[in-house]
């Protein structure tokens, strides 16, 4: 048993809505796994029958080697969860935020207040520790809420949309906070509609479309399906655009804004030198060439443009 | 087994302590929550006491309308109930308890818990606020306990409905409606006044409601004429609707996964 997280076909209706179609993931343990996919792509869903939250219709869901279905209590001691909302105690301090879930996480009363205070020194919360959390910034609510999902040194964290709603500083904390526990050993499933997300924090992604995997891969193997690299050449003059698209591999793209022309390659090195030999032979002065992989953003958009 | 009782009466606990620590934190609200029955008590025992024409005048009218106003507020207890499982509900934080190893149902219990330990607190002034207005009790020591009984029976039924309630309604907007259905429920008892001053059918309405049995007996146990007739009405009543709400309400729980 090497997965931390094992799902085969789960499906989930609302309705006649499917919100799981078929969501089949596998994650291994101690990685990174990144789940990207638009607004109504089943992500949430997904997260919270992973979590226990929800049960699915169909399909079989093994979390941290438990079954969700038949041992759900078993799974929920081996998690943690970063729920796109908040899920914290307005009314109560952050300290006894995290003593009341080290509580119910059958701490016991003393290495619950303990395990408190480590979290919130952890997260830089130590000295609002005793604050209400309404009055907590965006930022340090977050902050408490994955300290709240760390109590127990979790195998399996979910965090769902960690980011959403988060100004670039909050954002940035987060990531940090992510990076740091990576080290530990901790398997973390994350959800996100934000790309650069996912390809700063994931070692493997599933692109999530209308409740099924659409696709899957570490990030460079996924820009690799967008029919492999590119080469980009930016001229100084605009008005040689045309000619340049004639010169580069069939397929181009033509960018009048950027003064750019960006075609798909084969083989790399000899598409790099046929271009810069072609150009220097029609005497076009290039700024710049350039051999680069797809974005996310056009692997995303290649793989769910069958929606629109 | 045993660790899995041991571990639903320190989870539940863990949840009342909750509820208590938000009022150490907001005490002015829960002053508040207090000083809306008695302002009612006061309201009542000289603005419409004087003149009520209840035989023997207004130390009677006291005597006849502390017990009803008891009664009430166990009654309003039921909106308290709602708007806070409502609130609780629409909060990230129900997802959390429900990811956690922790008791199913100790989120409920130590709700019911709290809001039976802020009901007695409401009791307790009330009934201290009665008594400067000039209440006595006449009946035995354990009458009065097994009067204050009831009324906690009454406010658990009103917990277990509030709850359900709360579920089935979910959205803060209709806990408006259940408020604002609350008041003719609660007035159309026999708090202020008795049945046999009311056109016939509204004096059937009144007796029939629940909450009516309740203050009959409670007055009764406080040693006021008749009324002994009611009391295994008083009992009825709220035991049948926790044996119909209580199962509702924890299944609804449960099928918070679907």
């Amino acid at each position: 048993m090497t997965d931390a997280i094992v799902t085969e076909g789960v499906r989930k209706r609302y309705g006649d809505k499917a919100a799981l179609d078929g969501l089949d993931l596998t994650v291994g343990r101690g990685t990174v796994h990144g789940v990207l996919g638009p607004n109504g792509a089943g992500k949430t869903t997904a997260v919270r029958v992973m979590a226990t939250l929800l049960r699915a219709d169909e399909g079989r869901v093994v979390v941290a080697g438990h079954d969700v279905r038949t041992a759900p209590g078993e799974v929920r001691r081996r998690i943690g969860l970063l729920g796109q909302h908040a899920a914290l105690d307005e009314e109560l301090s952050g300290r006894q935020n995290l003593e009341m879930f080290g509580r119910l996480h059958h701490l016991g009363a003393r290495r619950a207040g303990v395990r408190a205070d480590e979290l919130l020194a952890r997260f830089g919360l130590a000295d609002t520790g005793r604050k209400a959390v309404k009055a907590y910034s965006g930022g340090m609510r977050r902050r408490l809420d994955l300290a709240a999902s760390l109590i127990t040194d979790p195998e399996v964290l979910f965090l769902d949309e960690p980011t959403t709603g988060l100004d670039p500083r909050g954002r940035a904390e987060v990531w940090a906070a992510v990076r740091s526990l990576v080290g530990g050993g901790t398997t973390v499933l994350l959800t996100t509609q934000y790309l650069e997300e996912a390809d700063q924090l994931a070692d493997r992604i599933s692109l999530v479309d209308r409740g099924r995997v659409a696709a899957d891969g570490t990030p460079d193997q996924l820009k690799a399906r967008l029919g492999g690299d590119r080469i980009d050449v930016i001229v100084r003059d605009a008005a040689q655009l045309p000619r340049v698209a004639d010169l580069v591999p069939s397929g181009a793209v033509v960018d009048a804004d950027r003064r750019l022309v960006s075609a798909p390659v084969k083989d790399r090195m000899g598409a790099l030198t046929d271009v810069v030999r072609a150009l220097q032979e029609a005497g076009i002065e290039a700024e710049d060439v350039a051999l680069r992989r797809p974005t996310l953003d056009e692997v995303f958009l290649r793989l769910t443009e069958v929606r629109v | 087994m045993s660790t899995a009782i041991t571990w639903a009466v320190t989870d539940s606990w863990t949840m009342t302590r909750r509820e208590l620590a938000h009022w150490a934190r907001q005490p002015v609200q829960v002053l508040v929550g207090l000083v809306f029955p008695v302002m009612l008590l006061v309201m009542f025992g000289y603005l419409i006491g004087g003149g009520k024409g209840i035989e023997g005048g207004s130390d009677e009218y006291v005597s006849f309308l502390v017990p009803g106003m008891l009664a009430l507020t166990m009654a309003f207890g039921l909106e308290s109930t709602m708007l806070a499982v409502t609130q609780d509900l629409n909060k990230g934080v129900i997802d959390r308890f429900r990811a956690m190893p922790m008791t199913n149902g100790a989120v409920l219990v130590g709700r019911s818990v709290a809001d039976m330990v802020q009901s007695a607190a409401a009791l307790v002034v009330m009934a201290g606020v009665g008594y400067a207005l000039g209440w006595r009790v006449h009946g035995s020591v354990g009458a009065v306990v097994g009067a204050f009984g009831l009324l906690l029976l009454f406010r658990f039924a009103m917990l277990w409905m509030g709850i359900w309630l709360a579920m089935v309604a979910g959205r803060p907007e209709l806990v408006q409606a259940v408020q604002i259905l609350v008041w003719p429920v609660g007035f159309l008892s026999n708090a202020f006044t008795v049945p046999s001053t009311m056109p016939g059918w509204l004096g059937a309405v009144v007796e029939w409601n629940p909450m009516s049995a309740t203050a009959s007996s409670v007055r009764f146990l406080f040693g006021n004429p008749g009324g002994a007739d009611e009391v295994a009405l008083a009992l009825a009543w709220p035991v049948g609707l926790v044996a119909v709400f209580f199962p509702l309400a924890v299944r609804r729980f449960a099928a918070l996964s679907r």
